[in-house]
């Protein structure tokens, strides 16, 4: 790992201060920082420790009915409040199925918003990578790329954005608060992350020493608290990143769809919002037919970017299952095996 | 850089001087205290032979800078035996051959004192493996790993419905 300098602020103003330094990179738990930096991907010339900055652990309720969580709460905490996983399952559960206990237990919520790709090639300095090194190629093209994007990807890089946390927060319209140079602003979290055009390498709409303060889902996000389910694939049952995941948020008015949202994951850049398929089952019944037709209209754009075709099938059929789920309503307690679809809990199979 | 840190490491104050803000609390442990039980695998986050507890909570100790952990709360595998007496998970690992090679065991006990005191496993199997798969086992012991974290989370229900009553 190269050399840096460690400092830690007491203050939000003071961190910003010295993020603004180029080489500069801010750390909180550091479980996907600290990887990178000991393989080489990263090279701060600085870290700035943020996770004593008083008053960014907190989840608040917000007067309009929405909800505003620190950025150094823990994936493990926010998880497991009560009150914010019985309001928004499908994000609790989503939390539960990635990464394992001790890495929940550490991470946090900003910190996961900015988790780098899991590209094999992002990671082997000895490889081409465009997001990486910019101008260099990219190997995933032509290589190991079955787990790679059929969305939203170009010729210059073929990663995915590997969160599950993040894809039930777009669907539900989640807003991040940061704090940089010239204040505070706010960024819908679809918009913060980029997809790769001819700049993978800038990944997101951060400025030289942003800091992601705080993250926000609005009131109209509890109206999906009895309908919502995340469904993630992956190649082991547990502790493992998402081939195709998707996170599906019904409101149920007399036997019909009132309002739908649904986003997928492990598919492109970005959690992948699918607004075309919900413009399809705004109104609708809930029948197997209709989800059919909205998860073709969600992969309507998709193309295979290697050897990952299978994704596409895989991923218009976890769309279904995902709102079959969430139609049937949400489990009295999460099941044993979070998002699985092998999970046994009853009423998983749809 | 010098800095100057401490920790309380399974119950005694411990002051440090950091010459590096690279290191690890994983490093830390095994290369300037001595306390070699918490397991160096494969230093990444995968494999969970590092864990560790930082103010009660279990964590990948290989991912962890010391210098961000000024101040914390910390116990290893030293610390969990009552003097020769071991701790019932000791035992239990023990009992149902819960390891081989041993390698992985300092962090899978580590690992199922936090999955108990985090409450959400209970007695259920499927739950305890699930909590349990940030710890590998190249060995493949985990059908005894389950059966050891399970009879001392039945016994420690036991006990409290016992208490209760």
């Amino acid at each position: 790992m190269k050399s840096f300098d460690y400092v830690r602020p007491a203050s939000v103003a003071d961190a910003i201060t010295a993020a603004s330094l180029p080489g500069s990179a801010y750390l909180a738990a550091g479980t996907n920082l600290i990887d990178l930096m000991k393989g080489g991907v990263s090279r701060p010339d600085r870290l700035v420790d943020v996770t004593r900055l008083p008053g960014l652990d907190r989840i608040e309720p917000l007067a309009d009915g929405g909800v505003r969580i620190g950025a150094l709460v823990r994936n493990a905490d926010l998880a497991h409040d009560a009150a914010f996983a019985k309001t928004y399952p499908a994000v609790a559960e989503a939390l539960l199925s990635g990464a394992s206990a001790q890495l929940r237990n550490a991470a946090t919520v900003g910190g996961n918003l900015l988790q780098r790709t899991r590209c094999a090639y992002f990671y082997d300095v000895a490889a081409a990578c465009n997001r990486r090194e910019p101008g260099s190629g990219c190997d995933a093209r032509g290589g190991e790329n079955r787990l790679h994007a059929v969305l939203g990807w170009s010729d210059a890089c073929i990663a995915t954005h590997p969160s599950d946390f993040c894809v039930p927060l777009v669907a539900l319209n989640a807003v991040v608060e940061i704090e940089g140079k010239s204040g505070r602003r706010e960024v819908r979290l679809e918009d913060l992350h980029r997809l790769p055009d001819q700049a993978p390498e800038r990944e997101t709409a951060l400025e030289p020493g942003d800091l992601i303060v705080a993250l926000k889902l609005p009131a109209d996000a509890r109206h999906f608290s009895g309908h919502a389910r995340y469904l993630k694939v992956r190649e082991r049952t547990s502790y493992a990143f998402a081939v195709v995941s998707a996170a599906a948020c019904l409101n149920i008015a007399r036997g019909k769809i009132a309002e739908v949202r649904i986003a997928l994951g492990g598919v492109a850049a970005k959690p992948w919002r699918a607004r075309e398929a919900e413009e399809l089952l705004a109104g609708a019944a809930l029948d197997a037919e209709n989800f059919r037709r909205a998860a073709v209209a969600a992969l309507a754009e998709a193309k295979p970017s290697g050897d990952n075709e299978f994704k596409i099938e895989l991923a218009r059929r976890i769309v279904v299952r995902a709102l079959a789920l969430a139609a049937a309503g949400k489990p009295e307690r999460l099941p044993a095996l979070p998002a699985s679809p092998f999970s046994t809990q009853p009423g998983a199979f749809a | 850089m010098n800095h100057s840190i401490s920790f309380t490491i399974n119950g005694v104050r411990r002051d440090i001087a950091l010459s590096d803000p690279r290191v690890t609390l994983l490093d830390l442990l095994r290369e300037q205290l001595q306390l070699t039980g918490t397991k160096k695998g494969c230093d990444r986050g995968q494999c969970g032979a590092c864990t560790i507890l930082v103010n009660g909570r279990r964590i990948n100790s290989c991912l962890a800078l010391a210098a961000s952990h000024d101040g914390a709360d910390i116990t290893t595998i030293e610390g969990v035996a009552h003097g020769h007496e071991l701790h019932a998970l000791q035992a239990a690992f023990i009992a149902h051959d819960a390891l081989q090679c041993g390698f992985c065991t300092p962090g899978q006990i580590m690992s199922a004192l936090g999955l108990i005191s985090e409450g959400q496993a209970g007695c259920d199997a499927e739950r305890i493996r699930e909590g349990m798969s940030g710890n590998l086992c190249r060995c493949g012991a985990y059908a005894g790993i389950t059966e050891a974290v399970l009879e001392v989370q039945k016994d420690l229900t036991g006990a409290e419905e016992r208490r209760v009553a």
